[in-house]
Formats: structure tokens, sequence, C-alpha cells
């Protein structure tokens, strides 16, 4: 635990020395970067440790001076497996920060920027670390503000301040829900300690069935359950690149995490806990999918797509917790396991395609799918990892995205060949909308892969892109090699989930090894298939390469009908392409449409213009906010700019609170 | 992994571009023509070996290496497929999710291979080919999880060698739905009639065909042949579960060969008794597949 007491420390001081050297750049960068590199590579020492199982837990207890708080930290094999990827991707998010920032270099300082980085990362490290309720929800908050302040690092902008808003209230009204429930749970036990709520458990099954509610909605906030995922879609495009790769990497893991970890305190769940979670997960995915595909904005487009994933990770919590309230071991470990290693999974191919979508805005200058194109050949190393990225992302062999859905799948369909209806249609109905994820998941990530980086350059923008420099390039490339690693060693992979099931699912050590022997040997299975695919793919490029060694081989225009003036503004856009699935979902997309459509012999112009507003955020947020906004501006009198009259509101405020005490 | 189960492989590998040969020589049947040798795609394939190339300066390496995964990933997928009661070479629990994966990977690359040459027309193929398959990935996964219940295994090898008559007389009906639904899949899949028409030549109609408009050669034979093996496992597959077996092995394997050039030929039937439905229409048949494979699963809930 020193090693992890240092790391924090380092963090915290990384905080504080970039805030006061905020205009010595690149200085400033350096520091703040460097700072969290040291505390990942601090921190990760006793999660190593503990995953390992040389030792179990690590401790560390200090007195708080806070009603009913203590700081209180444990690394456990949960916390581990979370804090790993939440680590690394810190610092490999942080190395590429130092370039993506340099085009800010001498115009602000970016002291600010950096120490709410570090700041981020060290509230998302004690919000995984903390055994105390107080703690947990002062992290908690921590995480959100810092985050805020990155989100709308850019607030010249009027539509990054707007995304700013909707997170900050997003986050606070989930926050609300997770006071109420930490304020339940302690009421019911008298403690704010994590040891003992998990000990004592929630015994009355009304009460338990009432903190999951709270549960699901205040982490589900966090994580991006639709319909409570609209501040998704509006910060991560706005934030920088960097920050959005670690907010939708890792820090929405934390609402999966904070789920997780809820399990272990409420005892047995009833059935209908699962269901509702398998459909959550289905209408995450599949929605989160659909919407993806009718954006025009990368970024916007891949914040859609966490939407996505984390509905394929509660797909997997999901089927877990239908195991334990049925007792099928298979369930329990496959379910929670997939889940579990998607997170990490996720971690690396949302990061890896943030930071790639970071680049191509810093070498082209816009995200604006419908503009780029070409980039392959000016971008080499961002594109081949952002095809990397694409491939996982889309659950195909011999990836990492793969292996996760894999295990979910097998959990499915091995808990669902014998199991009564109650088990069998939830099952059923997973591994039907979990392929329809899949397929579509492919489609989304051809259009976003194929349009960007193929063909021919749409703008000017585009084909004067360059390529990012090392320290972009650098961190994208470890991820990439993080994605085909867990592909090729999933077995390994996947045996090192044992600790961290055992740790949360109360299931017999024997049973969990034996449960994970038995995906071991597909596993190797699918390795030994990914190994034979690449043996073949290098005997035929050497066969193509003998075939035409010796004959002629031409460079030519593409085939057009024997048209003579091509442009590249004929190609398919992005949203030509998404055309027929985005039509045939209209009703669920409410895509809007403005068509001038050509006119008379000789057309002159014609435009089409396709928007796909967030549906959730147009029909239900919006109304109720609108109302809420009629109704509290009658209160604006209050709100005047004197900042002495708010001094004597807090004034006023503590003193009937005094009086009120004392009465 | 014994001598045995290399068979199925070598089938596919030696007879898949005959199958096309098969459904040609049908269609001309109905249409009263000769029609090409059977062996023709073996002619073309070998044709095109010994061509040089000629690529469109728009594309990368991208459009190189796509027909070689693309192949790559189809010889490993011929790898997990039985040939009726003959296992195959791999065989481990949910080896189907790794073919359906390698399938998506094939149809990953050669999707992204098109949109490669910056044509509208590759664009339009590779946007339909998305879509088409997005729409028969349910379908698939559900008629396996049907198959899966009802014959309580999870490997396609156990799995045909599981079904038998008395699975067909016990629980016909899922079993007929869900081979329904698959020929569907395999027709969407294979870009065949009603869904795509492979002998159109007007770039406009075309989905699979004009994806590879701009490749040629070697590249080309690759393309074609990994067709033809896509072909032939899909066709295994529904073969699997139709085909009841008999005692004796070897006449196992001769009503298995028989059996998929059975279904060649039912496809040729198909392309000459109908035209390609309108493409608004497809995604109706699409996804009347996916409801066929449902109702399936929900028979096999209950007769269990």
């Amino acid at each position: 635990m020193t090693w992890m007491l240092f790391a924090l420390a380092f963090l915290a001081l990384g905080a504080v020395v970039t805030l006061l050297i905020n205009h010595h750049d690149p200085i400033v960068s350096w520091l703040g970067a460097g700072s969290v590199v040291v505390a990942a590579v601090l921190g990760s020492i006793p999660a190593v440790q503990v995953m390992a199982g040389s030792s179990l837990v690590e401790r560390f207890r200090m007195p708080w001076p806070i009603p009913m708080g203590e700081f209180f930290i444990e690394i456990d094999p949960l916390t581990a497996w979370f804090l790993l990827p939440t680590l690394l991707l810190s610092a490999l998010s942080a190395i590429y920060g130092v370039g993506y920032l340099r085009r800010w270099q001498g115009r602000r300082g970016l002291g600010p920027v950096w120490s709410f980085y570090c700041l981020l990362v060290l509230s998302m490290t004690l919000v995984l670390l903390a055994r105390n309720g107080m703690l947990f929800l002062f992290a908690w908050e921590v995480m959100a503000v810092a985050s805020f302040f990155l989100v709308t690092f850019e607030h010249e902008s009027e539509s990054v301040r707007e995304a700013g808003w909707i997170y900050l209230v997003a986050t606070h009204l989930g926050t609300a829900f997770l006071l109420a429930f930490f304020l339940l749970l302690a009421r019911d036990t008298g403690s704010m300690d994590f040891t003992v709520w998990a000990a004592k458990g929630v015994q009355a099954q009304r009460l338990a069935s009432i903190l999951f509610l709270l549960a699901v909605i205040g982490f589900g906030t966090k994580a991006g359950f639709m319909p409570l995922h609209v501040w998704l879609p509006e910060a991560h495009p706005a934030a920088p690149s960097h920050v959005s790769a670690l907010m939708s990497g890792v820090m929405i893991k934390t609402g999966i995490y904070g789920l997780l970890r809820t399990f272990t305190f409420l005892g047995a769940p009833p059935l209908w806990w699962g269901w509702g979670l398998i459909a959550i997960g289905l209408t995450s995915g599949v929605l989160g999918v659909l919407f993806a595909l009718a954006q025009h904005d990368l970024k916007r487009l891949l914040a859609y797509h966490s939407v996505e994933n984390i509905g394929i990770i509660t797909l997997g919590l999901g089927a877990g917790l239908l195991g334990v309230s049925t007792g099928s071991p298979v369930l329990i470990v496959l379910g929670f396991g997939g889940g579990l290693l998607h997170v990490v999974n996720h971690a690396l191919f949302k990061g890896l395609l943030f930071l790639g979508a970071g680049a191509v805005l810093h070498g082209a200058g816009t995200r604006e799918i419908d503009h780029l194109g070409g980039l392959l050949k000016r971008m080499p190393w961002t594109a081949a990892t952002f095809l990397i990225g694409a491939v996982a992302i889309s659950g195909l062999p011999p990836l990492n995205g793969f292996v996760s859905e894999f295990l979910i799948f097998l959990g499915a369909f091995k808990g669902g060949i014998s199991a009564g209806g109650a088990i069998a249609v939830p099952l059923f109905a997973l591994i039907a909308g979990l392929a329809l994820i899949g397929g579509l998941a492919a489609a989304c990530f051809t259009k976003a892969f194929g349009i960007v980086f193929l063909g021919e350059p749409r703008s000017e923008h585009a084909s004067h892109a360059h390529e990012a420099d090392w320290t972009m390039r650098l961190p994208m490339l470890i991820l990439a090699v993080g994605c085909i690693l867990i592909g090729l060693f999933a077995p390994v992979v996947v045996g090192s989930l044992k600790t961290v099931l055992e740790n949360i699912t109360k299931l017999q050590p024997a049973t969990v090894s034996g449960n994970l022997a038995a995906t071991t040997s597909p596993l190797s299975f699918i390795v030994l298939g990914a190994a034979l695919f690449l043996t073949l793919l290098a005997v035929l490029i050497l066969l193509r390469r003998h075939l035409l060694a010796r004959r002629r081989v031409e460079a030519d225009i593409t085939w057009g009908c024997g048209y003579a003036q091509p442009t590249a503004r004929m190609q398919y856009t992005a949203s030509s392409f998404a055309q027929p699935l985005t039509d045939l979902f209209g009703p669920l997309l409410g895509t809007k449409k403005k068509i001038s459509p050509p006119h008379g012999l000789f057309p002159e112009e014609a435009a089409l213009k396709t928007t796909t507003p967030d549906i959730s955020h147009e029909q239900m947020y919006r109304p109720v906010f609108e109302r809420i906004n009629e109704w509290l501006s009658r209160l604006h009198w209050v709100q005047h700019g004197k900042v002495q009259l708010y001094v004597l509101y807090i004034a006023v405020t503590l003193i009937v609170l005094l009086v009120w005490k004392l009465r | 992994m014994n001598a045995i189960s290399f068979i199925p492989l070598l089938l596919a590998l030696t007879l898949s571009p005959l199958l096309l040969g098969v459904i040609n020589r049908t269609k001309a049947f109905f249409a009263g023509r000769h029609g090409q040798p059977l062996l023709q795609t073996y002619f073309d394939l070998w044709k095109l070996l010994q061509k040089g190339a000629v690529y469109s300066r728009t594309t990368t390496w991208l459009f190189r290496a796509g027909p070689m995964i693309g192949l790559a990933a189809a010889l490993t997928a011929t790898l997990l497929m039985p040939l009726g009661k003959c296992p195959a070479s791999l065989a481990f629990p949910a080896d189907f999710l790794l073919f359906a994966g390698l399938l998506g990977l094939m149809r990953f690359f050669t999707v992204v291979a098109a949109l490669d040459t910056g044509s509208s027309f590759e664009g339009m193929g590779a946007s339909r080919e998305v879509f088409f398959s997005a729409l028969t990935e349910p379908a698939l996964f559900v008629a396996l999880a049907t198959l899966v219940r009802e014959t309580g295994q999870l490997s396609l090898s156990t799995m045909f060698g599981q079904v038998s008559n008395a699975h067909w007389l016990h629980s016909g009906p899922a079993l007929g739905l869900v081979v329904l639904a698959l020929m569907i899949v395999l027709l969407a899949e294979n870009s065949r009639i009603p869904v795509d028409d492979p002998n159109t030549h007007l770039e406009l109609t075309m989905i699979h065909e004009v994806m590879v408009l701009d490749h040629g050669g070697p590249d080309l034979a690759f393309i074609f042949y990994s067709a033809a093996l896509k072909l032939w496992l899909l066709s295994a597959l529904v073969v699997g579960i139709v085909l009841p077996g008999t005692g004796d092995p070897r006449l196992n394997l001769l009503l298995a060969v028989g059996a998929v050039f059975g279904v060649a030929v039912i496809v040729g039937v198909i392309e000459s008794v109908m035209a390609r439905l309108r493409l608004m229409i497809v995604p109706q048949l699409l996804v009347g597949a996916g409801a066929l494979a449902a109702t399936a699963f929900l028979l096999a809930l209950k007769l269990n």
C-alpha cells in the first residue's frame, strides 16, 4: 500500500505544481504528464501483486475529521482489475496530451488543464480504492468536477459550454441518487464502512430492491445507460481528445465498478434484477450503436459506441446476476467474467479510437466524417492503429473484443442449454441482441474507418492532413498492441479473472477455477485458430508476391463506368453509407432530413442535410427541463451578480441553521 | 483430431468451386441452354492466377490486403465446419462463434477494401453488404441457439453428430424452421437471388460483385475462391441439420457431399424460378428469417 500512497501523493503534487507554473510550457506539460506516468507505475505495483495473489488485500486506514468519514482505502482483486486499465490509460493519454495540447502553447496557460487532469486521475483512483461511503462520495464528486473543467477546456465555443452544463447537471442528478443510496445503506447498517456492508448484507428484500434501483440510476448515469446517457454524446466530443479517451475508456467504468461493488452489499438478488440488467443492456447496446451509425461527427460516433459497449458489459453482468439468482455457476463465471474482461478491452480499444480521432482532428482540423477521406496515405500510423481498434470494437477475431463477447455468448449458450423458460428467454434475447449489436457495430466501423481513412480526400482540410508526432503515436501503438496481445493470449488473461470472480461472487474457489478451466480449452482453440489464420495470411502474402513478381502491375484510375470527370465529392459519404440502416430504424432514431432536390433539366444546386438529435434528450429531458427552467426563472431576482449579497446569503443561512440547531 | 477429420477440409478445398458450376448448370437447364462447363470456376481461377494486376491510384495497401485476409479467414473457417456426421478438423465448445466471427472478419475487409477505391459504386455495394449482414447475423445466431438447445451440444461437430431421425420426428417443426432460416441466411450471405443477383452487369444493382469491381488478377482469384468456400461452408451448415446419419460412415460422407450439391441445385432452382427482390423488400425477408429462427427457438423451449 505504500506504493499506492506514493502514487496518490505524486498525483496531488502534480495537480498543485502544474497550477503554479501555469505558463511555462512545455515544462508544465511534461511535469503534468510525468507525474501521472510515475503515479501509474507506482500504483500498478500493488495492483499487480493483488491480482497475482501474492497478497490478497492491501489496506490503509487513517482518521478523517468528517462525520462518519474515514480515510479507508483497500486494494482487493476487484479494485485491482479496474485500477490497472485506469492507470495504464491515464498514463498513455497523458503522454498523448503533451503533443495534443501543443497547439495551445503560448496561447493560453496549460496549468489548469494539467492540474485537473492529475486531479481526475487521482479521484478515479480514489473512487476505486475507497472503502468508506463518505470518502467514496467525496472522490466521486471531485471526479465529476475535475472532468467538468476538462470538458470545458475550449470554453470559448458555446457548444462546449453547453456540453459542459449538460454534463454537470447529469452527473449531479446521478450523484443525488447515490447520496440517497449511501444514506439508506448507512441507516440500515449503522456504518459507512464498505467492509461492514459487505459482511452484514441487506436482509430486507424490499430495501435491497430499492437500493438496487438507486444504484442502477446513480451509477448508470455515470456509466451511460440509455436513457441516462444524454451527457456522453455531448461531453466526449467537447473534451480534448486525450480527456475523451480517459473519460470514455475508464471514467464511465467507475459506474460499472460501483454496480459490481453494490452487488456485494445487497445479498441474494431476485430474478428480476438480472432481467432488468439484460433489458438495460439490450436497450443501451442496440440504440447506442444505431445512434452511432447516424452520426457525422467522429467523436460523437465514438461516444455513442461507449453507450453500446456499456450495454454489452451490462449484458454480461445481467447474465451473471441471473446465474446468482438461480445458482448457476456457469452463468456467474462467464457472465461476470465476460463483462469484466470487456471493461478492460473497451478501455483499450475505445481509448485507442478516441486518441486516433484526436490525431485526425489534430492533423486534418475537422471531426466531420463527411469532410475527411484518404487519410491512410497521409497518416499511416494513425490509420493502422485505428483499423486495429475498429476491428477489435466490432468483436471480430483474432482481437480482444471477440474474446470478451465470446465469453458472454458462451455463458448464454451454456446457461440456456437446458434451463427453464425464465432463464432461457432472457438469454435468448441476449444472444439475438448481441448478434445484432455485432453486425451493426461492424457496419458502423467500416463506415468510420472507410470514410475517414480511405478513398480520396473530400475537402482541402483532409488533403493537407499531417501525421501526429511521436508523443501521440506511441500511446496509440501501445494500445493497439494491447488489443492484439489480449486476443492472442486470451486463456492467460481469462485465467487471471479467477481471483476477481472469487472476490465478488462468494463461489468456492474450486467452482470458479473449474468453470474458468472449461473456457480455457475453447479459448486455446480460438488462439490456435487465430495463429492458423495469421500463418495462412503470411503464406498468401508470399504467394501473391511470388505470383506478381515478374508480371505487369499497373496503376490506373478507379473504374467509374467510363465517366471522364470523376471528383472526390462523388464518393459515398458516411451519411449515404449508413442511410439504408438509419432509414430502416428511422422510427427509433427520429433522423431529421432537409432536402432541396434538384430542379429542371440542368439542375444547379441541390442539398441534403440530415441530423439525428438524441431522442431521449429531445423527447424526455428537454421538455422537463424547460418546464423547470420556466418555474425557476421566477427566482431570478435572487441572482443579481452582486457578490457581497451572495456572501450575505451564506452568512444568513449559516445563522439560521445555527439557531435551528441550538433551538 | 484424427485423419478422418481432415476429410471435410479437403473436400471443401477441392470441391467448393464445383458448386458454382452446378448452380450455373441448373440455371441453364431451366433456361433450356446447354450452359457453361461444370468446371468453369476452376478454369477462371487458373486464368486469373496467371494474370498481372492493375490497381487504382486511389487505393492503398489495404486494398491489396483485403482479398488475402478474406481468403485466410475463409480457409480458417473451413477448418471448423464438419460435413454431415464427419467431424471438423477443429471442434470445440462454441466453435460456431469463431466460425461466425471469421466470416465477419472476411466481410469487414471486403467492405473496407471496396471503400478504399473511392468509387461510389463500390461504396453502394459496401453499404448494402453491411446493411444486409447486420440483419442476417441475429437470424444465424438464433438459429444456432435453437440447435444448441435441441441437441444439447455446443460444438458444430457434435451437434451434427447428434441429429437423428428421432430428432426430426420429435421436434421436426423447430428443425424445419431452423433449416428455412439458415437457407435464407445462406442466400443472403452468398449474394444469391432473391437478395443479390450474381449475374447482373449493372453496377447500380449489384452488391457483392460491385464491391470487387476493381480487383483483378490473383486478388480476384482469391476473392472467387473464398466466395466458393463460403458457399460450401454455409451449405454444409444446412446439410448437417437436414441429414440424419446411417450406420456406415462412408455412406454418410457420400450422402453429405451429395446433399451439399443438392443445396447448390436448390439455389439454382430458386434463381431460375424467381427474380431478385427489390432492395426495399430484402430487409423484410431477412427480418423474416430472424422471426422464423425465433419461432423455432420458442418451439424448442416448449417441446423439451
